[in-house]
């Protein structure tokens, strides 16, 4: 197979040998500096009295709130983000409006508005200072600094995932199989389940894994909503600032190496999904 | 035929019937070329507590099962939060950064008194964070029974956007509702490398100052007023001072927790301006030879006070908790836990020795000798205030 190297084709892409060891080396040093280097201080400082007192410290009342929490959060935000992502995705492809740029900008707000200001509108909006908060209050609805304005927080800042995946995919792939199917008589929704959905699932999958681990992780918007109420809103993120501030650092890099774990077991779900299905996602994905 | 199967202890499948495999269990085919084997269930016993309708879809098909899931962790947090509301008084203490320790232990002492006189235990929940942002967070409508923050001028804000607190808070409890004090002290690194002695020390060319922000933290407030006094009594121009003191500070934290990392973990800067029992915390912590305390010759008496937020009590039951809550801050036995906690606190009866012995003597200086915080607040550190004009420059 490696019978013609790309020096003996003279292929013009191919770069000389050196340049070649020394991008790859250079990239290998960044990586290993700048990702891989602190992600190991984290878990040296999580188990520097042993993973018995960082097992311990898991199990303190807040860690395991605040993982409660989390996982509630992810598990509401993530479906709800995986429909409203999927619905606006197959409005774009689907149908022909005018205003149609202007939604797409409008779906990647999320990800040009930094977080800090998601959280303030909230706060704006359904704080005690909007007439609208003063009602909430009024009627015994908690918004801000309660579990509602964390899952909005969440379900703002995560909204883009989803939709981003799939909006090109459905683009690609037109209307002409959907279409076939509505004159050979199907329903609607037989036609998205039948025909839409196992076209899409794979970049479906896709978004909610990127969305799942942006909703678990997520820290700036959701510590100015949270209140900072100790076991009962705060999240995974805003508890570990919280322990490190309280010189609880074997806790702190606990939960933290809890979360770093979280977040690579979703990027090996990502890369086994990628090795099992290479040949579909080539085809249903376009980057 | 469609059968039902018990898989597990909480488990069911559903499919198409395959086979019997004659020891009681059944193979059943339930969907893309899966086969599950296990007891049959009737109907009836479907419908027993054991298999809730959403433990059959769990067993059914493993996308089903997350939605499931998902809802019932809905549905159990929408359902929990009320019922555990009701059933025991809740006090929420809305506090400010350095005082995380104390409260943690003081929420166990009065927990311990109150059920000892015949109460039912009160779930007290803590929120910490720079006193001025705590404020803020209330009056965006933070729930806090009570709050205790690093001073008056805070709780003043409240007050007056809210009215949620009655105007003369102040004068509810004894010593302006200051349960315990503290002062501004310097930390510097073992051994005190840049000879750090003084306020006048800190306005030197190679000195890099660490203090969070006066807009949002109680505690940089009286850092500021403290080096204000110094210099008011030295004869010197104290704006033109604490503007030098300031040009040497590198960050601005918004909280005094954040600083003293800053300064503690990150290394930046020579000398933290910290609260006294938060610049003992850091020898408690991090150990004596790592840091020392450098009592400068003035600093400033600092009253961080407590009040209860009359407008967010919703039941007698919450209010006589939450009152007693603070009253008890003054009994001996809480008085020598803030001692404990290096807080120099009022009633020294119960206190050890050794915590009292430990406070340095220091000429203080109060708030009223500038006038009281209704006048300093606005003037110092509102719109266009002091720290405003000499933070631009």
């Amino acid at each position: 197979m490696s019978d013609f190297t790309p020096a003996q084709t003279g292929r013009a892409t191919a770069e000389p040998r050196p340049v070649r060891y020394l991008l790859i080396g250079g990239t290998t040093v960044f990586v290993a500096l700048f990702l891989f280097a602190p992600l190991l201080t984290v878990f040296t400082e999580a188990l520097a009295d042993g993973w018995r007192s960082a097992l311990a410290a898991l199990s303190l009342p807040d860690a395991r709130a605040a993982a409660r929490m989390t996982l509630s959060i992810a598990a509401i935000a993530v479906p709800l983000n995986a429909i409203f992502g999927l619905a606006a995705a197959w409005a774009i492809a689907k149908f022909d409006f005018s205003g149609k740029a202007f939604l797409i900008t409008l779906i990647d707000l999320p990800f040009s508005v930094s977080p800090v200001v998601a959280g303030l509108m909230l706060v704006l909006l359904f704080g005690a200072n909007s007439s609208l908060g003063v009602w909430l209050m009024a009627n015994d609805m908690r918004v801000v600094f309660a579990f509602p304005g964390i899952l909005l927080a969440t379900l703002f800042v995560t909204f883009p995932f989803v939709a981003r995946e799939l909006i090109p995919v459905m683009i690609e792939q037109g209307r002409t199989e959907e279409e076939a199917a509505l004159t050979l008589g199907a329903s609607g929704w037989r036609t998205f389940l039948t025909v839409t959905l196992p076209n899409i699932r794979w970049a479906l999958l896709y978004g909610v894994l990127l969305c799942n681990a942006r909703a678990m992780g997520e820290f700036g918007a959701v510590a100015i909503v949270s209140g900072k109420i100790r076991g009962k809103t705060a999240t995974m993120p805003t508890m570990v600032e919280m322990f490190y501030n309280e010189y609880l650092s074997v806790a702190a890099f606990s939960l933290a190496a809890v979360l770093a774990m979280l977040a690579l077991l979703t990027l090996l779900l990502k890369t086994l999904l990628e090795w099992r299905h290479a040949d579909l996602l080539a085809a249903t994905r376009l980057h | 035929m469609f059968r039902t199967i018990q898989i597990g202890a909480h488990a069911l499948a559903q499919g198409t019937f395959v086979r019997n495999l004659g020891d009681g269990r059944i193979e059943i085919e339930t969907g893309h070329a899966t086969r599950q084997t296990g007891r049959p269930v009737t109907p009836a016993q479907i419908d027993k507590p054991i298999a809730s309708p959403w433990q059959k879809t769990l067993g059914a098909t493993p996308r089903r099962g997350v939605i499931a899931a998902a809802a019932a962790i809905g549905i159990a947090f929408a359902g929990a939060m009320p019922a555990s509301a009701q059933d025991s008084v809740e006090i929420l203490n809305v506090s400010y950064d350095p005082t995380r320790e104390f409260y943690r232990e003081y929420n166990e002492l009065f927990n311990d008194w109150w059920t000892a006189q015949g109460n039912a235990p009160v779930t007290i929940q803590q929120s910490h964070g720079g006193a001025g942002a705590q404020a803020r967070a209330v009056i965006d409508g933070l729930e806090a029974s009570v709050v205790t923050l690093a001073l008056s001028a805070d709780i003043d804000t409240i007050a007056e956007r809210t009215g949620r607190i009655p105007e003369d808070w102040q004068s509810r409890l004894p010593h302006n509702s200051s349960p315990y004090t503290s002062t501004i002290v310097f930390l510097v690194s073992e051994g005190n490398p840049r000879a750090i002695k003084d306020w006048n020390d800190l306005i030197r060319a190679d000195v890099s100052v660490i203090t969070p922000n006066p807009k949002t933290s109680g505690g940089a407030r009286w850092n500021f007023l403290a080096a204000w006094a110094y210099a008011a009594r030295n004869g010197l121009d104290p704006a033109e001072f604490v503007g030098a003191l300031y040009r040497n500070v590198p960050v601005l934290d918004t909280g005094a927790r954040g600083s003293t990392t800053t300064f503690t973990q990150r290394g930046i800067g020579d000398v933290l301006l910290a609260w006294e029992n938060e610049a003992f915390l850091v020898l408690d912590e991090l150990g004596e030879t790592a840091f020392d305390i450098v009592v400068p010759s003035v600093s400033i008496l600092a009253e961080p006070p407590v009040t209860l937020v009359d407008g967010n009590i919703a039941s007698d039951a919450q209010r006589k908790a939450a009152k007693a809550y603070l009253e008890y801050l003054y009994s001996p036995e809480a008085q020598a836990l803030a001692l404990r906690h290096r807080y120099r606190a009022w009633d020294t009866s119960l206190a050890a020795p050794e915590d009292i012995a430990r406070f340095p003597k220091l000429d203080l200086v109060t708030i009223s000798d500038f006038g009281g915080w209704p006048v300093v607040q606005p003037e110092y550190f509102g719109e266009n205030g002091i720290f405003d004009q000499i933070y631009e420059e």
